[in-house]
């Protein structure tokens, strides 16, 4: 399994016609996990309360609290599924393909937020956030080295 | 003010962690043998390696200071607002890696910060 990996590696997958179901899963699982996770921890920052008080003593009953909240370890998990998955498909996707997917995250969390938390979302921050998702897509399908042309 | 403070913080030393461990694993060289006891062997090199230590700090402070941000901030705001990171990410690798970027990629990191500067507007 892990050796048909390391010869995937070798060749580009930029086509969308040779897409692996595994490839086409974990480009969906990452950004939901990834925004997801922000989410989680958002949630369970609320539930600490607010950080006013940067001393050395209230930091560490914050730092208590942060991990004794199921939310934060739940986002961290998220997090983590993210991290993996994202590392998974690179070992054998072009980062140039598998970047501007992931920069839908950057809508799905402001979405995730509405939607879970009721956070109220001004009208501008979603042309926002769709102005970042292009620009990081954009960003990730210029050529990825810039030191030495080819 | 303070949102601001604690978002260039998550920001900066989110990116700094970046470069660091960049660093570190360009010096260790490229992971091409997969078999258990090269990892350990890498894992060994990592581990002694200071750029990795000081990455590693810089991606904790980048986390806690993120949960202080969370704790006050929106979602909504905050992981579309800390996409500031690649136009820091770009400028840095500019001026301290003296990288070349290219123009579509300025075009693309252009977009970006308008999509930031609206979503701190928008706050």
């Amino acid at each position: 399994m892990k050796q048909a990996w390391l010869c995937d590696a070798h060749v580009p997958m930029t086509s969308s016609r040779n897409l692996l179901p595994k490839t086409i899963a974990l480009l969906i699982l990452v950004p939901i996990f990834g925004s997801l996770g922000n989410v989680l921890l958002g949630k369970g920052m609320r539930g600490v309360g607010e950080i006013r008080d940067l001393s050395v003593p209230s930091l560490a009953v914050y730092l208590l609290k942060i991990l004794s909240s199921g939310w934060i370890w739940l986002g961290i998990g998220s997090l983590l599924v993210f991290f993996v998955s994202y590392l998974l498909v690179l070992s054998w996707a072009d980062y140039s393909y598998v970047m501007p997917v992931t920069a839908v995250g950057y809508v799905l969390a402001p979405l995730l937020a509405h939607l879970l938390l009721g956070e109220a979302v001004p009208g501008a921050r979603w042309v926002g956030a769709a102005f970042i998702f292009l620009g990081v897509a954009l960003v990730g399908r210029t050529p990825p080295s810039t030191t030495g042309q080819i | 003010m303070r949102t601001f403070l604690f978002l260039a913080i998550v920001v900066l030393s989110g990116t700094g962690g970046d470069i660091a461990v960049t660093h570190a694993m360009k010096q260790i060289g490229e992971v091409k043998n997969f078999a258990p006891r090269a990892l350990l062997g890498v894992l060994g090199r990592v581990l002694q390696s200071g750029w990795m230590w000081l990455g590693i700090a810089l991606m904790a402070l980048a986390f806690f200071s993120l949960l202080a941000l969370l704790s006050w901030a929106q979602v909504s705001f905050v992981v579309p607002a800390t996409a500031a990171n690649y136009v820091v990410g770009a400028v840095g690798a500019k001026f301290l890696l003296k990288e070349r970027v290219s123009q579509a990629r300025w075009a693309g990191l252009l977009l970006v910060a308008a999509g930031v500067a609206l979503v701190c507007a928008a706050r």
